[in-house]
């Protein structure tokens, strides 16, 4: 079991409040393979529905490493995998 | 008595505005979709309760959002704008070729005849139709496969496609417009498509009367008169009587024919207004002073309404998509402002009154006259 965290904004769409938890291997694919699947209004809004890239202005957070620029195919932390640590998903910063 | 409802999207949320046929009395609705840009929300001629919107965000992307109770509530719909077969390119700001890209939905137009059927205006530019009230979207391939769409470049602002009209008596005649491509016209349905813009001169492209290439802000049409048009360009508001095949300019007396919106007079086609705005590079009213122009005449003779609005220290600008009329009589005018006030003239521009003073920046303004 894998607890993702996502920004307000996107838990809004979705309508959950707090972590969801998501049954996947732990890998960025899987889990957001997974958090489609089960709202289906998030596809699109982390990654781009054609190219499957991350949205340029989100980021992929945990145990304190920015794990953006890893492969979407790369092992989550153990940490991630084991439900210890959240895998955040974030709004990137702006400025102005 | 009727009443009136007035769709709001800003660059924060959307937000509802409701009164009677009097229009002065307002009761406001919202954020919806707070923090999110609502590029544009309209309702169906066919349904007043079946809305529209267009939510995009930076961060998440594009979602539209449908009611079907007139805005109480509201549900996330499709959001799959995928081009058609292989995108291709246009050019780029460097005049590279670039791929197609979709970055969000600048414009939802609704039938007029059937609640489920609405077109989206997108940037990169395309038009998109969707039949089954906003779940699915199909592109019309044949408007950037028409021939020049290699050549289109995007403006300062994106090169989107803003403008979709829906011919009221040929169902099969669709115009839009794209920002820095030019007008477009479609007599099947949209299937095919042609350039429509015989008689701008743009002096911002090396050919200055090219087929294609030039800034269109905006088109308006009386449904009365399908054959007229009225175009508020980049620089140059424009008049064609036969269905966009030529155009002559009408800016005549006004001080600026710089700006953005266009509207027609519910009941008289031959009243129209502009926001004339300083320069392509100042967007704000020439002066401070906040000024709608209206011309009795279908152009080339045009007056100031300012009463009621900002005559100092007005430095604002109303976008494209942020203004509208009413069906009442007198007809209503609406524009909203990217300082967040939203303004009414109840007696077609004589007085002006601000709905609201502080929303965020308006993006576009629609008013629906319910029975």
């Amino acid at each position: 079991m894998i607890r993702v965290v996502l920004p307000a904004h996107l838990r809004t769409l979705a309508r959950v409040d707090g972590e969801v938890r998501v049954e996947a291997l732990p890998t960025q694919r899987a889990v957001l393979d997974e958090l489609e699947a089960r709202f289906p209004v998030l596809c699109g809004a982390i990654r781009d529905r054609v190219t499957q890239r991350r949205r340029p202005f989100v980021r992929f957070f945990a145990c304190e490493r920015d794990l953006s620029h890893d492969s979407p195919d790369a092992p989550l932390p153990a940490e991630v995998a084991t439900g210890e640590e959240p895998f955040l998903v974030v709004g990137a910063m702006a400025g102005g | 008595m009727s009443r009136i409802r007035v769709l709001v999207g800003t660059r924060k949320g959307a937000f509802v505005l409701e009164a009677d046929g009097k229009r002065e009395d307002w009761r406001i609705e919202g954020p919806f979709f707070a923090g999110w840009e609502i590029y544009h929300a309209k309702g169906s001629p066919a349904d007043p309760q079946r809305l529209y919107a267009s939510q995009s965000s930076g961060w998440f992307g594009q979602q539209i959002q449908r009611s079907d109770d007139g805005g109480r509530t509201w549900n996330p719909m499709g959001n799959a704008f995928v081009y058609d077969g292989v995108p291709g390119t246009h050019q780029w700001y460097d005049g590279t070729p670039h791929p197609w890209e979709f970055a969000r939905v600048w414009h939802l137009e609704p039938s007029r005849d059937d609640p489920d059927s609405v077109y989206a205006g997108v940037e990169d530019a395309a038009l998109f139709h969707s039949r089954d009230g906003g779940a699915t979207w199909g592109e019309l391939a044949g408007l950037r496969g028409h021939g020049s769409g290699a050549s289109w470049q995007p403006g300062a602002g994106g090169m989107c496609l803003h403008t979709i009209l829906l011919d009221p008596v040929d169902a099969r005649r669709i115009y839009a417009a794209i920002s820095a491509a030019g007008a477009f016209r479609s007599d099947d349905g949209g299937a095919t498509w042609k350039p429509i813009n015989r008689g701008l001169r743009s002096a911002q492209i090396p050919d200055q009367d090219a087929e294609v290439g030039h800034c269109v802000h905006r088109i308006a049409m009386h449904p009365s008169r399908p054959h007229t048009l009225y175009m508020q360009k980049h620089w140059d508001v424009m008049r064609s009587d036969d269905a966009g095949e030529s155009w002559r300019e009408v800016s005549g007396n006004l001080p600026t024919d710089f700006g953005f919106p266009i509207e027609v007079h519910a009941h008289e086609p031959e009243t129209i207004y502009v926001v004339p705005i300083k320069s392509d590079s100042e967007h704000f009213p020439i002066d401070g002073q906040l000024r709608v122009y209206r011309s009795r005449t279908g152009g080339d003779e045009w007056e100031a309404l300012a009463e009621g609005l900002p005559q100092r220290d007005c430095y604002v600008n109303v976008l494209r998509d942020a203004s509208s009329i009413d069906s009442l009589d007198p007809c209503g005018v609406y524009f909203g402002t990217t300082g967040g006030q939203v303004y009414v003239s109840a007696d077609a521009g004589e007085r002006w009154t601000p709905i609201v003073r502080d929303l965020p920046a308006v993006l576009s303004v629609e008013v629906q006259t319910l029975p």
